[in-house]
């Protein structure tokens, strides 16, 4: 999938790749897309759940070694 | 915008894996733009004591208690498994290796996500504790009643 900006936040656990994710979408403009890389296996569940609170879009997951969630920023 | 939903907590343990838990739910529950309080009472009050200096407090008993009670977020114990200082050096090492953060990392980063952090009025009387005891991050002292006015309004509540 194609992102605007890319996170990565392997080799970190729960919360950071979430804390992570909201402190940069604050740079994202709407409609923009974020790519999280993450090996916490945690941030399946973690991050549908945080766009779900936040009202961003979930994009969805890609999975090789590492774990690639997609998230698009809402708009307004 | 709507107002925010609130997450209200109470800490009131004084362990390190105990305040953990707590902050890794604040700085989460800011992350989902939730407005958050975190009530430090009784024992909890050590996790947001300044880890320098002297802490005065009045009378000799409870001078002699600070001082046994010293507090500061660098300063806590495992709730289990602290084996004077061995369980708990060996804990922080691991967590250091996880790149997880540390109490005050997270105090830190709490306080810039808006997290506010109260210490309880009541606590601070009994065991001597001045305002000055407490780290600059601490928004303010308050009373039960303030808690409860918080809580009626939360979405989630959690006594830690």
């Amino acid at each position: 999938m194609k992102a605007d900006q890319t996170l990565d936040c392997v080799g970190l656990y729960c919360p950071m790749p979430i804390v992570k994710t909201a402190e940069r979408m604050k740079q994202l403009k709407p409609g923009q897309v974020l790519e999280v890389i993450a090996d916490d296996k945690g941030i399946k569940q973690d991050m549908p759940a945080w766009c779900k609170a936040t009202g961003n879009e979930f994009l969805g997951i890609e999975e090789d070694k590492e774990t690639r969630v997609y998230v698009r920023k809402k708009s307004g | 915008m709507a107002e925010k939903e609130k997450l209200t907590m109470v800490v009131f343990s004084g362990d390190l894996d105990r305040a953990l838990a707590a902050f890794i739910l604040a700085t989460t529950a800011a992350s989902m733009d939730m407005e958050v309080s975190m009530f430090f009472t009784f024992w909890g009050l050590n996790v947001i004591k300044k880890n320098e200096g002297k802490i005065e407090s009045k009378g000799l008993m409870r001078k002699m208690m600070n001082m046994m009670n010293r507090g500061g977020s660098r300063r806590l114990k495992l709730s289990k498994f602290h084996m004077m200082g061995l369980g708990t050096g060996m804990m922080k090492k691991f967590m250091k290796e996880s790149h997880v953060p540390t109490i005050d990392e997270f105090i830190t980063m709490a306080h810039a996500m808006g997290v506010k952090m109260i210490a309880c009025t009541t606590t601070c009387g009994v065991m001597g504790l001045p305002e000055d005891a407490f780290r600059p991050e601490v928004t303010m002292l308050a009373g039960a009643a303030y808690f409860l006015g918080e809580a009626k309004e939360s979405k989630a509540t959690l006594f830690i």
